[in-house]
């Protein structure tokens, strides 16, 4: 996988030191990096899932080659609970944009194929690794809100956004994790 | 307090003897829903071990401080990391050693019964995974049925009995569990029997076991008889030992009946199924106790630890035994089934002897709970 910005080995370590290791490993590595680790003991492909999703990060995928597994993982921010572009809407919130306003794009920077198996009517998909490429394609004069899954890579592309004279940018939290498609707050 | 392993034979025990026990699963949550250490008086607390790598004060207030806890994961590494912290913290604290796959592993051998001229009849127990296989001892000379493929246990089971094993049956092709059978035959010389109708293409010889014959074992007069009673798989077989002992593999539990769809074959063999159940086995004596090959539930074990009722009984409290209506019948063996373990195919090729796994992979396809039975 290209842009890998770390490897933890932990390939002949049994369980729980895979997650030991890439955990301590990711404490310094940048929100939105990938993160390659390889790991022989074949437990470690649920456990990665289980904790990513629970320490805010994203599981990519998970790679077999001969007798060794390669996860990847996308570095979330450092404190899932801490999102710092400072204009946030809820989901319930941006459900009433989608009812009443018009001037505005929703921006889903998941994956694509998170994107595709699920995602808010009228969603423009860009993936956070596109972002920066892509960005033209957005509009100044728009209201962008950025969604992600919980609110944390959404966070970052809002300050990536924010960062390039886009003036009107609003993070959706906690986002698709939470979005049910017959609209707003699922629970 | 420092922190002390538990083997699996005291966990299975505890298990039998009912006694209360507290456990802290640490694996993540979708293992834990899958398959766990089951038991009558036991209390759970489910919290991955990577929720608990920076300390266990978030869940302390959840956890008994006078009683014993029992900390299980896949492997006993991490049940080891958080054991030590709660000992650290003045906890009671335990570890399953080895895990739940030492766990999945285990055998608790039971004897069930006295056979004539001095014979016996042993279960053994797999309580992690709910499979149940039989040794018969006779005179110098051993019969297994439906050994598991952990052969190490039977071989010297029967070494400490002074026996040798000289026959080895599989009353059908597993699909949850790895059969030791063939193993064991070429460990010890003993003929491997098996349902041929079930051998399609097996890479391996056996004697065929054919409808309705009987084996003498030993020198004693000890018989074990075949019946045909197909419906699990296609070539499922029954046998009778000593008269009494009713060993109906896959077909008939306790608390439930065989599903007939573990080869993609529901529609075909659910009358088979029927037949079996319905005619074969009611034309017994319902004095007959029966050994099955499964339990799914710990309801089903008896105080002892052992899986056996009589044949009378099941006949009016197993629900599987009383659907009058052919229909229904079908229905419920054939809608809503359980899902079937993508292992299952593998299992099935390995006990054909397509397939050679390593040890590490046959434990990694036999990981979970068996699901060979409908309700």
């Amino acid at each position: 996988m290209e842009d890998v910005t770390l490897i933890v080995d932990a390939k002949g370590l049994a369980c729980p030191m895979p997650i030991v290791r890439t955990k301590k490993a990711m404490k310094d590595i940048a929100p939105g990096s990938i993160v390659e680790v390889q790991a022989t003991d074949q437990g470690s492909t649920a456990d990665l899932k289980a904790w990513a999703q629970k320490a805010g990060h994203e599981y990519l995928k998970t790679v077999e080659e001969d007798q060794s597994l390669k996860h990847y993982l996308r570095v979330g921010s450092n404190d899932s609970n801490e999102c710092k572009f400072p204009h946030v809407i809820d989901n319930k919130g941006l459900q009433s944009v989608i009812d009443g306003d018009s001037n505005f794009v929703i921006v889903d920077v998941r994956e694509k194929h998170d994107y595709d198996e699920q995602h808010i009517q009228g969603a423009r998909s860009i993936p956070f690794g596109e972002l920066r490429e892509r960005m033209h394609e957005l509009r100044k004069d728009q209201t962008i809100y950025v969604v992600c899954r919980t609110g944390n890579r959404s966070d970052l592309a809002a300050q990536a956004l924010a960062d390039q004279g886009y003036h009107n940018v609003v993070n959706v939290v906690p986002g698709m994790s939470q979005w049910n498609i017959k609209g707003g707050n699922q629970r | 307090m420092s922190l002390i392993a538990m083997n699996p034979s005291e966990l299975a025990r505890k298990v039998i003897q009912k006694e209360p026990l507290f456990i802290l699963d640490v694996r993540n949550e979708d293992a834990f829903r899958d398959w766990k250490v089951e038991g009558e008086n036991i209390q759970y607390l489910n919290v991955p071990y990577f929720d608990l790598l920076d300390g266990v004060e978030e869940i302390v207030d959840q956890l008994p401080k006078h009683q014993p806890i029992l900390v299980v994961c896949a492997k006993e590494g991490s049940s080891i990391l958080v054991g030590e912290m709660l000992s650290e913290e003045g906890f009671n604290a335990s570890y399953l050693a080895g895990g739940m796959k030492a766990w999945s592993e285990h055998l608790e051998l039971i004897k069930v019964a006295d056979l004539r001229e001095g014979g016996e009849l042993y279960q053994f127990v797999r309580l992690g995974k709910g499979c149940l296989s039989y040794m018969v001892l006779s005179g110098n000379e051993a019969a297994i049925i439906d050994a598991t493929r952990m052969t190490d246990v039977y071989v010297t089971f029967a070494k400490e009995k002074g026996v040798s094993i000289s026959h080895v049956f599989d009353t059908h092709l597993h699909a949850d569990h790895i059969s030791g059978g063939r193993m064991i035959a070429e460990e010890t010389g003993a003929t491997y029997w098996f349902p041929p109708k079930d051998a399609e293409d097996v890479t391996f010889n056996y004697k065929p076991i054919e409808d309705n014959t009987h084996l003498q074992v030993g020198a004693s007069r000890i018989d074990i008889q075949s019946l045909e009673t197909p419906g699990h798989t296609i070539g499922s077989m029954s046998f009778i030992i000593d008269e009494v002992y009713l060993l109906t593999g896959d077909i008939l539990f306790i608390d439930s009946i065989g599903r007939p769809d573990l080869a993609g074959k529901a529609e075909d063999w659910v009358g088979d199924l029927r037949h079996s159940l319905y005619k074969t086995y009611q034309a017994l004596s319902p004095d007959l106790i029966v050994m099955p090959a499964h339990f799914m539930i710990i309801d089903e074990l008896n105080d002892d630890g052992s899986v056996a009722e009589k044949l009378g009984v099941l006949m009016e409290r197993n629900h599987g035994l009383n659907v009058d209506d052919e229909r229904e019948f079908r229905s419920m063996v054939t809608d809503h089934l359980p899902p079937q373990p993508n292992a299952y195919r593998e299992i099935r090729e390995t006990n054909l002897g397509k397939k050679s796994p390593s040890l590490e992979d046959q434990r990694e396809m036999e990981i979970g709970p068996n699901r060979c039975a409908v309700r």
